[in-house]
């Protein structure tokens, strides 16, 4: 199965204690466990639209809301959520409501279809209807993975490593499509299209091609099928599979995770505690949607590429480097739990150590090793320097071209591509040329340099992973006796004390905590039944 | 405050950019020009120098980017003078005081607490400038406001709603409101600002509303009166010129007792 790395090299890097490490995953088991017991016994609001958009409603109302907010928002006015939506909407189709899904959500909108909660035979039928409308959806996205593998063979992957990440971002479809293009031209291998920063708080997902964004593109279905046949035409152009990205985060992550397996999406962008942390997103609320979203991708081959960088950007790369490991091994808990296989976990990291401190390149290896060690399987993300970019352009390229050199030394899979004017203005064409030939001519130069490059033992390098490691056992110790009230789940209560980017995010708020509900025993996704029978191997 | 002033003694009045030598005036551009590259994108590159005053100019580097853009990198001399006699200055219009000084004026001014609420308001979700001046934390090896006794922080975090924002401010009866803008696109900041203010001054009685202090790289010193807040800062901005300017701003009679207080 499309394997991301090579045969891992022989003789590890760092002296790494195997019993610390064997630790360090039992801890992250311990802490992550009641979380997903959280997150399969409630739903949201975006799940059950995910629900529906598997079984093919699509569109929005002429103001652009879309018509499955409309129709879980009328189960849920009526019967509730604690059944699913599927029940009450099958059953309001089998009753003749409405000939086909469409018009029932517009009928319901308009407060002119009446649902039920169906008990017995009707109920089962409902529940075995839903079970057969999902299932076109479940394979196309099935369609799309071996569609992707089919031309990952006919045009090959990229030829190096690490591999080339871009990111478009001008707000309008159509400008971003030629951009794409030409970044592939110019040697990305994958294209990241930034979304609206606004986006991530909407309750619902946009429709159609847009035009108009902030500091980004908004992710829509349509986006995502105009770009990624854009990125086909040049990939057999190039003879080479350009990968296309996108962002399943913040409110309606499980939809956009769904729009991106329907519509062959490469990677996406999923943390497990990002939207927390940094959009005040309701911990439940996150939790529940990402196990969802996280099952669609291990369904629709998808790579996933968490967050860590973040952590980084708001706390001391330094003395917050622990809190990076926590938190891969967190992503990793989670990922695997929802069906991820470590060919999927792009796990994230950053080159973010302040550049004034001594010995900062030393420190930016040892992190950079200990990541890839501790997954030697995981396609590693590799994220540039941002916080300590000035606006001295001129500095910043050389930043960028040591950060560039640690990616090749240490062996990194996803390399983002760090732009001089990082912090000044969004990328000229020009930046983006020099960036990409900064990357270049560092492959090109050094690229080897990973056979060659054995820290000495128990020198600095060895020693500085060794203590990041210890100190992040000692912070999952810590998480997972953090025990509050009985019943209290000790990694919430962490996040709630402010362990991760010094940011306090308690359970009961944030973003979107209206859109959480409890299920109540006879509780049916016929989404779920199709995702935990298991992916097509 | 703004006024021209003469020059510092020892500084001639007027200077020319310094390559290596005293007068040469040599400089550095690069652009991208949206044609092919060829002799006539090399022409129209030095033909935009010379439009930009860069006489003689040298084109030292020039590469293609993909068929339809060029990169150019030019040197020159530039034929403009600077007359540092009319460069005018912002000048700090209030004192610099140390933490210390900052708790003691804020007691004797105010005799409790000065309440601060801060976010980061629109789509705007990096929280790096708004931080950097609350969190206890700090920048530039300053601690933020948050280290302060006598000022009481609260940090709303980021893509806060006007609305919410205003609550919150009422909720905690704020002697002043900073919000960050630091992403903007299509001039959102301006846009978010505006909405900020107009909603704060709808809020609260005339004469009542909290000092309205905003940050962000992008801001044009002078123009908080155009946004409708009280003042404006901009990049490299640490927290203890935000504390003094707090400080001074409640001896200027600008901070009243909040609603209600």
């Amino acid at each position: 199965m499309s394997a991301v790395r090579p045969p891992s090299p022989a003789k590890p890097k760092l002296e790494l204690d195997p019993a610390v490490i064997r630790k360090a995953r039992a801890l992250a088991r311990k802490a992550g466990a009641p979380v997903v017991k959280l997150a399969r016994t409630h739903t949201t609001v975006s799940v059950e639209r995910a629900v529906l958009r598997l079984a093919g409603l699509t569109g929005a109302d002429h103001e652009g809301v879309p018509w499955v907010n409309h129709l879980v928002d009328a189960v849920r006015g009526e019967v509730g959520l604690e059944l699913g939506v599927s029940i009450p909407v099958f059953d309001a189709l089998r009753r003749g409501q409405a000939p086909d899904l469409l018009t029932l959500a517009q009928k319901s909108a308009a407060g002119s279809v009446s649902f039920h909660l169906p008990q017995g035979r009707d109920g089962s039928a409902a529940k075995s209807l839903a079970l057969r409308s999902v299932k076109p959806g479940m394979a196309r996205i099935d369609k799309n993975r071996s569609t992707r593998d089919r031309l990952i063979k006919r045009h090959g992957n990229p030829k190096q490593r690490p591999w080339i990440y871009l990111i478009v971002a001008t707000g309008d479809i159509y400008e971003d499509i030629p951009q794409a293009q030409t970044a592939a031209r110019e040697g990305a291998d994958i294209i990241a299209v930034i979304r609206s920063t606004g986006q991530s708080l909407l309750d619902f997902v946009p429709e159609g091609a847009t035009r108009e964004g902030y500091a980004g593109t908004y992710a829509t279905q349509e986006n995502f099928a105009l770009m990624r046949a854009a990125l086909d035409e040049v990939s057999k152009e190039l003879g080479r599979y350009i990968r296309l990205v996108n962002y399943a985060s913040g409110l309606c992550m499980p939809e956009i995770a769904t729009l991106a397996g329907l519509e062959r999406l490469d990677m996406m962008l999923n943390d497990s505690m990002y939207g927390i942390l940094f959009r005040d997103i309701n911990p439940i609320r996150t939790f529940v949607d990402q196990r969802f979203s996280r099952q669609i991708h291990a369904r629709a081959g998808i790579i996933i590429n968490t967050g860590e960088d973040n952590y980084l950007t708001t706390a001391d790369a330094v003395e917050a480097a622990h809190t990076v490991t926590v938190s891969q091994l967190m992503n990793e808990y989670f990922a695997k739990e929802a069906g991820l296989q470590d060919w999927q976990l792009g796990l994230g990291h950053a080159f973010e150590i302040n550049p004034e401190i001594p010995d900062s390149l030393r420190m930016e290896l040892a992190q950079a090793l200990l990541a890839r060690q501790l997954f030697p399987k995981a396609p590693l993300k590799w994220m540039p320097p941002t916080k300590h970019m000035t606006g001295d352009v001129f500095r910043g390229y050389l930043l960028d071209g040591f950060f560039n050199l640690v990616g090749a030394m240490t062996g990194q899979d996803i390399l983002l591509v760090g732009m001089m004017t990082e912090a000044v203005v969004t990328p000229f064409l020009s930046d983006r040329d020099l960036a990409l030939q900064n990357v270049r001519y560092v492959l090109n130069a050094a690229g080897g340099l990973a056979e060659d490059f054995h820290p000495p033992v128990d020198g600095f390098i060895q020693t500085r992973a060794r203590q990041v490691l210890f100190e992040a056992v000692d912070l999952l110790e810590k998480i997972v006796n953090d025990v509050g009230e009985p019943g209290s789940v000790p990694l919430l209560q962490a996040i709630s004390d402010g362990t991760f980017g010094l940011m306090k995010r308690p359970a009961d708020a944030g973003k979107g905590l209206d859109g959480v509900v409890k299920c109540a025993p006879g509780y049916d996704n016929p989404a779920s039944t199709l995702l935990e029978a298991g992916t097509k191997k | 405050m703004s006024t021209p002033q003469s020059t510092p003694q020892g500084l001639p009045d007027i200077i020319r950019p310094y390559g290596d030598t005293t007068g040469d005036a040599m400089v550095q551009v690069s652009f991208t020009l949206p044609i092919p590259h060829d002799k006539r994108a090399e022409g129209a590159a030095l033909q935009l120098a010379a439009k930009m005053g860069l006489a003689p100019a040298l084109l030292v580097h020039a590469k293609a980017m993909g068929s339809d853009f060029t990169f150019f990198i030019v040197y020159g001399s530039v034929s403009h003078l600077v007359d540092l006699r009319e460069v005018v200055v912002i000048e700090r219009e209030f004192p610099m005081l140390s933490a210390k000084d900052v708790n003691a004026a804020i007691k004797k001014r105010l005799g409790r607490k000065l309440v601060v609420v801060g976010a980061c308001i629109g789509t705007d979700a990096h929280t790096v400038g708004i931080d950097a001046i609350l969190n206890i934390k700090g920048f530039a090896g300053e601690k933020g406001l948050e280290y302060y006794t006598e000022i009481k922080v609260v940090n709303c975090g980021a893509q806060v709603l006007v609305p919410e924002l205003v609550a919150r401010a009422r909720a905690e009866k704020a002697d002043a409101v900073l919000v960050s803008q630091v992403v903007t696109q299509k001039d959102a900041h301006i846009h978010n600002t505006m909405t900020m203010s107009a909603a704060f001054r709808e809020a609260y009685p005339a004469g009542k509303v909290p000092l309205l202090v905003i940050g962000g790289p992008r801001f044009e010193q002078g123009s908080a009166a155009a946004l409708g807040v009280d003042r404006i800062f901009g990049k490299g901005t640490t927290p203890g010129e935000v504390a003094s300017y707090l400080v001074h701003a409640i001896g200027a009679g600008q901070v009243v007792a909040p609603s209600g207080a």
